[in-house]
C-alpha cells in the first residue's frame, strides 16, 4: 500500500474582484511509496507549493483528496511535519526549545523530551548552539534547527517547501548532503519542492516534474543513482544525462510561463 | 552633512545635553535679563528655590507619591482588563467584529470630558483619579494590541499547526509570546500618555497630587512652583520610561539579540 496517495486534487482561486477564477492545479493523481524521497520540481508559479501545503492541511483542494496511511487529510497535524522556506524558528524560544516545540505540544514530559531533542542536536551537527536563540544563527544553521524540529516528532512524512531556497549556494550544497545524509541513515518518506534541478536530482528517488501554471504532472523520473550519494555524483555522467533531460523539460515550461506573463 | 550617516555615542550625548543647556540659558537670559514680567514666568533660581521650599516645607512629595501611585494605579487596571480583551480580539476574528466599532468609537472619547460625569458617579476621592486614567487608557489599549496580534506572523502560526498545536495551543504558545514584546511596548507609550490624564484629573476636584499643587500655584501667581511641578513630572515620566524600556529588555532578550 501507498504511504501517500494524491487523488484527483486541484486547487482553483477565486478570482481578485470579480475576474475569472485562476486555476492554480490541475486535478493530480500521486502515489508515494513508503521510505521514498520524491522532489517535485517545477518552473516557479507552478503549484507545486500549493500541492504541498494541500498534503500538509494548510489549504484544502477544490477537488479531490488526499490520504495518509488510508486516511483522509483534513487539517495540518503533527504526521506530517513541514518545514518552510521562510525562517519559521520560533524567535522566543532557543534552538532546544524550537526542537522541542512539538514534543511539547504532545504533553511529554521534560525529562524524555530533553533526550530526543539532543539526539536531534546531535543529528544536524548544532551541538553547542541549543540555547541560542534563533536571531544568532546564520540561515543555515536556522534551518538545520527547522528539519530537527520536524524529525524530532516523528512525522510519518517529511514536507520541504523550498528549504534551502533562500541560501547561498556553498552552504545549500552541505544542506542537501546533510539531509540526504539523515535519509539515508533514518528512512522517512520524504515530498521535496524546488525549482532548482540538480538539488531535485541529487536528493530523490523519483523526480516529479510539473508544468505551468495550471500546473500539471508533466514527467515522473524515476532517479536510480546509487546510495550513499556524495556531491562529485553531480560531476557524473549519469547526473549530467539526467540534469539535461529535466532542463529540457523544464525550460519548455519556463518558456511558456515567460511567454503567458510578459514582464 | 551626509543623510542618514550615523553619529558617535559621545557626540550624541554631548549634542543631546547641549540642546538643554542652551534651553536654560534663553530661559534664564529672557527671566533673569528682565526681558518678561516675573509675574508671568520665574527664572531657573526662583525655581529652583521654590521648589526646595515645597519639597521641605510643603511636603510636596507626599504629593508626588500620591500621583505615582494614581498613574501606576490606574494604567494597571486599564492594563488588566485591557491587555486580555486586545489579544482575545486579535486572535479571534468574530470577538473583533463584536467589540472593534466600538472600542473604535470610545477612543475619541476625550477622557478629560468624562472627568464630570466621573466625579458625580465616584466623587472626588481616589477612584474618581483612577478612572479618568482607566478610561483614557483601555481603549487605546486594547486597539493597539488587537492590531498587532492580528498581525502575528502567519507562516509562525502555519509551523505550530504542522508540529501540532491546538488552536489553544496556537492562542497560548505562539501568538501571546510572539507578541509580548510589541504588547510591552505598547503599554510603555500608553503609561506616558496615562501622565497627561492624571494631570487633568488632578487640576479638577483634587485636593492633593502634583496636578492640585500646579493649580493652587496659579492662583497664588507662584509661576517657580508651577514650573518646578511640570519638570518634576518630566522627570518622573523620563525615569518610569528607562525602567520600563530596561524591564522589556530584561524579559525579552531573544527579540534584541
Amino acid at each position: 500500500m501507498s504511504k501517500l496517495l494524491i487523488e484527483g486534487v486541484s486547487r482553483t482561486f477565486a478570482g481578485v474582484s470579480g475576474g475569472e477564477p485562476v486555476k492554480a492545479l490541475m486535478p493530480i493523481d500521486v502515489a508515494v511509496a513508503a521510505n521514498d524521497f520524491i522532489t517535485i520540481l517545477g518552473p516557479s508559479g507552478c503549484g507545486k507549493s500549493t500541492l504541498l501545503r494541500i498534503v500538509a492541511g494548510l489549504e484544502a483542494p477544490s477537488e479531490g483528496r488526499v490520504l495518509l496511511d488510508g486516511k483522509v487529510v483534513t487539517r495540518p497535524g503533527p504526521d506530517r511535519g513541514m518545514v518552510f522556506q521562510s525562517y519559521t524558528l520560533f524567535p522566543w524560544l532557543t534552538v532546544a526549545e524550537n526542537i522541542a516545540f512539538g514534543l511539547r505540544e504532545r504533553g511529554m514530559p521534560e525529562r524524555e523530551r530533553d533526550g530526543i531533542v539532543a539526539s536531534y542536536v546531535d543529528l544536524v551537527g548544532l551541538k553547542g548552539f541549543e540555547n541560542h536563540w534563533p536571531k544568532q544563527l546564520s540561515g543555515g544553521m536556522q534551518q538545520r534547527t527547522a528539519i530537527a524540529r520536524a524529525l524530532a516528532n516523528d512525522p510519518e512524512i517529511l514536507l520541504l517547501d523550498e528549504p534551502f531556497g533562500a541560501l547561498d549556494n556553498q552552504t545549500r550544497g552541505l544542506m542537501q548532503e546533510l539531509l540526504l545524509g539523515i535519509w539515508e541513515r533514518r528512512k522517512k518518506t520524504v515530498l521535496f519542492v524546488t525549482h532548482d534541478i540538480e538539488e531535485a536530482i541529487f536528493m530523490a528517488s523519483r523526480v516529479i516534474v510539473m508544468t505551468a501554471r495550471p500546473g500539471r504532472i508533466k514527467s515522473d523520473v524515476a532517479i536510480d543513482l546509487p546510495h550513499p550519494r556524495h556531491y562529485t555524483l553531480k560531476t557524473s555522467l549519469e547526473f549530467s544525462a539526467l540534469k539535461a533531460r529535466l532542463t529540457e523539460d523544464i525550460r519548455v515550461e519556463a518558456m511558456q510561463t515567460a511567454q503567458a506573463q510578459p514582464a | 552633512m551626509r543623510p542618514l550617516h550615523p553619529v558617535s555615542p559621545g557626540t550624541r550625548t554631548v549634542l543631546g545635553i547641549s540642546f538643554f543647556v542652551l534651553f536654560v540659558v534663553f530661559w534664564a537670559w529672557i527671566t533673569l535679563g528682565g526681558h518678561v514680567n516675573r509675574i508671568f514666568l520665574a527664572d531657573p533660581l526662583s525655581m529652583l528655590r521654590d521648589g526646595w521650599r515645597l519639597l521641605v516645607e510643603d511636603r510636596f512629595w507626599l504629593d508626588i507619591l500620591i500621583t505615582i501611585w494614581r498613574v501606576f494605579g490606574g494604567f494597571l487596571l486599564a492594563s488588566v482588563v485591557a491587555v486580555p480583551l486586545g489579544i482575545a480580539m486579535g486572535a479571534w476574528k468574530p470577538v473583533e467584529a463584536f467589540l472593534e466599532p466600538f472600542v473604535s468609537f470610545a477612543r475619541y472619547l476625550p477622557a478629560s470630558a468624562f472627568i464630570p460625569l466621573l466625579i458625580l458617579w465616584a466623587g472626588i476621592g481616589e477612584l474618581e483619579k483612577l478612572l479618568v486614567i482607566f478610561v483614557g487608557s483601555v481603549f487605546q489599549i486594547v486597539l493597539i494590541i488587537a492590531v498587532k496580534v492580528g498581525s502575528t506572523r502567519r507562516d509562525l502560526v502555519e509551523a505550530a499547526y504542522t508540529l501540532g498545536s491546538t488552536n489553544d495551543g496556537i492562542v497560548r504558545r505562539v501568538i501571546m509570546p510572539a507578541n509580548a514584546p510589541e504588547i510591552a511596548e505598547t503599554l510603555r507609550l500608553v503609561l506616558g500618555w496615562a501622565w497627561t490624564y492624571v494631570i487633568v484629573a488632578e487640576l479638577i476636584g483634587s485636593s492633593s497630587g502634583i496636578g492640585y499643587m500646579i493649580i493652587n500655584s496659579q492662583s497664588r501667581l507662584a509661576t517657580g512652583q508651577i514650573i518646578f511641578g511640570i519638570i518634576v513630572i518630566g522627570l518622573i515620566g523620563l525615569l518610569s520610561d528607562f525602567a520600563f524600556k530596561a524591564f522589556n529588555r530584561w524579559l525579552f532578550p531573544w527579540s534584541l539579540a
